[in-house]
């Protein structure tokens, strides 16, 4: 057995809290240079214009490039040949979080649900375990933030809908939330599984880098088709009118039960941000 | 390209915002003060037990933000818009109170939008998720009320040069209706 020791955990989580609220990802920001070559609107091309030098601003001065630093999701995938030592894996994470939004001058934004109090130190992470073979352990923090995760929501489709069901149902959705979560905006979509598998399908998603392409040529094909649905929307960025409504589609599916077929969209706002590391 | 930005400096006045129209670009200069959810809660609640409020709302502007922490040095840390929907059930009482102007992001609803033409107010949208671009506009930011509140306490900031886009005039109009159906294919 490869021994992990908790502490390494608690530095590598509160690390990825900081970079990632700081450092976006290249990938979100070749997707804006693309999105500037095909947005007509002037407002919408100067929108683009300021959240790619506001990526900028957020890296060099080290500050977070949006208020809203989120919820931290934390996925770990872990060896099935590691052993942690120390104390509480768990408890390791959530004080990762606790110094990271501290140390880091990150926002608080977690508050109990019932008596709205906050939580103080943005505990709890979002803690999603994955056991795989070998003796590799890969830590990833993606903060989600309140305004797209408002507007995302799970259904259970009849199979007689079929994949033109799923379809109106992504694209109503984008349309429904119009300039609320940030356009352009990234959507994760989980088509399949149970409710609850469903939901982290679509949000999963969200962590393939911008601009690449699905392993299955067919789901690639639905991305593809939907990204153009939803740009012709119209919303654009902000919301204020444009082509540029998305600057993705990324869909995750697994089979599910013959009686239902679950869909999840999870909408990601433009500050697409996570970061990972290998323990 | 769209036209040069439009200078304004509050307080706001009705005679500054009747040039004004849906998509225009402005720069804002001079005080305005943030608020959110709880403190609109709180705002509303003096209004309707007929109590003076912590600020005079007259010819102000709020804007609906929860910045984070500033770092040493810094006025205040990362500071773009939340989503100001949230905000509708309380701005119809606030704009009765004289409020000129609100900064956010994303659609206002139909109650909103009729009492930003009745008293003559204006929207703006700021760029949600530029936090740090932003933050460059603030000299200076002073908590006024709630400190309880925490990031949504009010602050009184000082702002130069905020950049904005004029969402919803005094005419009526209401660019996420227009620009949406501008654009649709």
């Amino acid at each position: 057995m490869r021994e992990v020791h908790i502490e390494q955990v608690t530095r590598a989580v509160r690390d990825l809290c900081i970079r990632a609220n700081t450092e976006l990802g290249d990938d979100v920001i070749a997707a804006f240079h693309k999105a500037l070559e095909v947005e007509e609107s002037p407002n919408g091309r100067d929108i683009l214009e300021r959240l790619i030098e506001n990526a900028r601003i957020a890296k060099d001065e080290k500050i977070p490039m949006c208020q809203d630093t989120g919820m931290a999701v934390v996925y770990l995938e872990a060896g099935q040949e590691v052993r942690f030592v120390g104390g509480s894996l768990e408890e390791a994470i959530h004080e990762g979080v606790r110094q990271g939004y501290a140390e880091g001058y990150l926002r608080k934004s977690l508050c109990d649900p019932i008596t709205r109090k906050n939580t103080g130190d943005n505990t709890p992470g979002m803690i999603h375990y994955r056991i795989v073979p070998g003796d590799a352990c890969r830590l990833t923090v993606a903060p989600k933030g309140g305004g797209g995760e408002n507007m995302s929501q799970v259904v259970m489709l009849s199979p007689s809908e079929g994949i033109q069901g799923v379809k109106r149902f992504v694209v109503e959705r984008v349309n429904e939330s119009g300039g609320k979560p940030c356009p352009p905006i990234i959507v994760g979509v989980g088509i399949g599984g149970t409710l609850e598998k469903a939901a982290l399908l679509a949000k999963q998603a969200l962590l393939r880098p911008v601009g690449s392409r699905n392993e299955d040529l067919q789901i690639e094909a639905l991305e593809k088709e939907w990204l153009n649905a939803v740009n012709d929307l119209g919303i654009g960025p902000q919301g204020l009118g444009g082509r540029t409504t998305a600057l993705a589609v990324h869909i995750g599916t697994m089979p599910c039960h013959i009686a239902s077929i679950p869909v999840a969209v999870n909408i990601q706002c433009h500050s697409s941000r996570h970061k990972d590391i290998e323990l | 390209m769209p036209d040069s930005p439009i200078h304004l400096k509050t307080p706001l006045k009705t005679e500054d915002l009747t040039p004004l129209f849906i998509g225009d670009r402005v720069l804002l200069s001079g005080t305005i003060y943030t608020g959110r959810d709880a403190a609109h809660h709180r705002l509303v609640e003096l209004i309707n037990g007929g109590e003076p409020l912590p600020l005079d709302l007259e010819g102000q502007v709020i804007y609906y933000v929860g910045p984070t922490p500033p770092k040493p040095g810094q006025a205040l840390g990362a500071a773009g818009p939340t989503s100001s929907y949230r905000m509708d059930a309380y701005t119809p009482a606030l704009l009765e109170k004289g409020l000129k102007g609100m900064i956010g992001k994303g659609a206002r609803n139909q109650s909103v939008k009729e009492g930003i033409k009745k008293y003559k107010a204006v929207y703006f949208a700021a760029i949600g998720g530029a936090g740090a671009l932003i933050s460059r506009s603030i000299q200076s930011a002073e908590v006024i009320a709630y400190p309880d509140l925490g990031t949504e306490a009010i602050r009184k900031l000082d702002v130069k040069e905020f950049p904005l886009i004029v969402a919803n005039d005094v005419h009526g109009g209401d660019l996420y209706e227009s620009g949406m159906k501008e654009y649709k294919r």
